[in-house]
């Protein structure tokens, strides 16, 4: 006998890391619909953002997201410096690149971490998170501040790394790298953790394109993007090899994740390394023009979208946020449909949902 | 198996990574962000800090002379710090306390 009921998953959930609803409706233990239901936090951030001055919205722009916060301010700040035809010098590009690929590192530890807790492997979710802090540390002590890093700035940076730092740097790397095939061979090859990966939320490449994916999900489905291909920053002059994956399930998800960790920290090195002498920032005066952009950038979630629309003032006329996040969601309902219901935490966690960032 | 006896040798024989707090505390490296402070004989009153704080949460006039900054509001961003312009507003390492 079928039974058809709706279950709600969240807001409130120990697996969620923040607050978002999914309706599933189910014949029994199979899901057959799922709805999302959002605006639990959302923050009219997009409106405060006109009200205050473009400077101002350094800081705002960072806080939309906790976790990718450095990202926000750089793709803010790339905007406004496209806007206001603005030169920033290259050290702040190299800058920029080794604080960005520090946050990737420390948001796909903190998911990566989050996923061993989903699937009941709680000493693995501590141990990465063991980890994450030394990035964290690494971040505290080049810019003041542990998640908020506050460095970024139209016209470039606002903190240098010293030659002292950047041994720093390069030891704690050291030791995070030493550290990780432990962790990754636990993630990655151990047989109870592939039974509750392999083949669980299936994106097909194609259906992964018509749905908008982006990031490591729409990677790990085959589909080679990553707007750090394009050269924004200093990733022009950096190489390095995209992650692409095959099948598109859970496991192909963690292991893009788990493989970008280790592209993190060779960009890191070779941007150190390649780092030109130099001042740090640019003196911007003036106002953003009447005239509009569409900054982009890859964030550890996939692309992140900010239209920027000035009005001559120092005030802005329209500021519009698209995250990674909110891109995936088709994808995650696509990929909940069919499947258990014991399932929908792994497969949530595996698409990274930050849902503050979502709802701005 | 055998990684995981090794590892549990190796984390019975290693030092533990927390610290005993109260009685060990950490220490902030050089350059953290902390409470925001004001020498206020150097302060000329000018409100360059209050025009460009954030998140408003500084207050300056002139008549009478004060400097009133809200430590609720205060998103430590430094800002305040980098306009001014005798230099006299400083960061310290702590951060606020419970009770301010």
């Amino acid at each position: 006998m079928i039974r058809r009921n709706t279950i709600p998953f969240g807001p409130q959930h120990p697996v969620l890391p923040e607050p978002i609803q999914l309706h599933l409706v189910m014949e029994n233990e199979k899901i057959i619909q799922a709805l999302p239901a959002v605006g639990y936090i959302h923050r009219g951030l997009e409106k405060i953002a006109e009200k205050k001055d473009y400077i101002q919205d350094v800081y705002l722009a960072e806080r939309i997201c906790g976790i990718c916060s450095f990202m926000h301010s750089q793709n803010y700040c790339q905007g406004i410096e496209e806007l206001m035809k603005v030169q920033i010098p290259d050290r702040a590009k190299y800058l920029r690149v080794i604080w960005a690929e520090t946050h990737r590192i420390h948001s796909h530890l903190l998911i990566l971490g989050l996923l061993a807790d989903a699937f009941g492997f709680e000493n693995l979710f501590m141990r990465l998170w063991k980890v994450r802090e030394q990035i964290l540390n690494i971040m505290e002590k080049t810019t003041g501040a542990r998640v908020i890093l506050g460095v970024c700035a139209i016209g470039g940076v606002k903190r240098d790394i010293t030659p002292e730092l950047s041994e720093y740097i390069l030891r704690e790397l050291e030791a995070v790298e030493k550290q990780l095939p432990e962790l990754m061979d636990s993630l990655l090859k151990d047989y109870s953790v592939k039974q509750r990966l392999i083949g669980v939320g299936v994106l097909p490449k194609d259906k992964a394109h018509e749905l908008g994916a982006v990031g490591p999900v729409a990677r790990a489905s085959g589909l080679r993007m990553d707007l750090r291909e394009t050269g924004y920053a200093a990733y022009g002059d950096l190489d390095f090899k995209m992650v692409v994956g095959e099948a598109g399930d859970c496991y192909d998800r963690t292991m893009v994740r788990v493989k970008e960790l280790y592209t993190s920290l060779d960009l890191i090195r070779a941007a150190l390394k390649r780092m030109p002498q130099g001042p740090i920032s640019v003196a911007v005066k003036g106002s953003p023009p009447a005239d509009e952009v569409l900054a982009r950038i890859e964030q550890p979630r996939g692309e992140l979208n900010f239209y920027i629309r000035g009005n001559g003032t120092r005030n802005l006329e329209r500021f519009r946020v698209r995250t990674p996040t909110f891109a995936n969601l088709p994808a995650l309902l696509h990929q909940l449909t069919g499947c258990e219901l014991a399932d929908v935490p792994v497969i949530a966690i595996c698409i990274d949902p930050c849902v503050s960032c979502t709802e701005r | 198996m055998i990684n995981l006896i090794n590892s549990i040798f190796r984390k019975l024989t290693s030092p533990t990574d927390c610290l005993r707090y109260p009685f060990v505390k950490r220490e902030l490296p050089e350059g953290t962000r902390g409470r925001i402070d004001i020498e206020i004989d150097k302060c000329t009153f000018c409100g360059a800090c209050e025009k460009r704080c954030p998140s408003n949460a500084l207050k300056v006039t002139r008549d009478p002379k004060s400097w009133t900054l809200n430590p609720y509001s205060c998103i430590i961003c430094g800002y305040c710090i980098e306009v001014c312009p005798k230099k006299c507003i400083i960061a310290h390492k702590e951060h606020y306390s419970p009770n301010v």
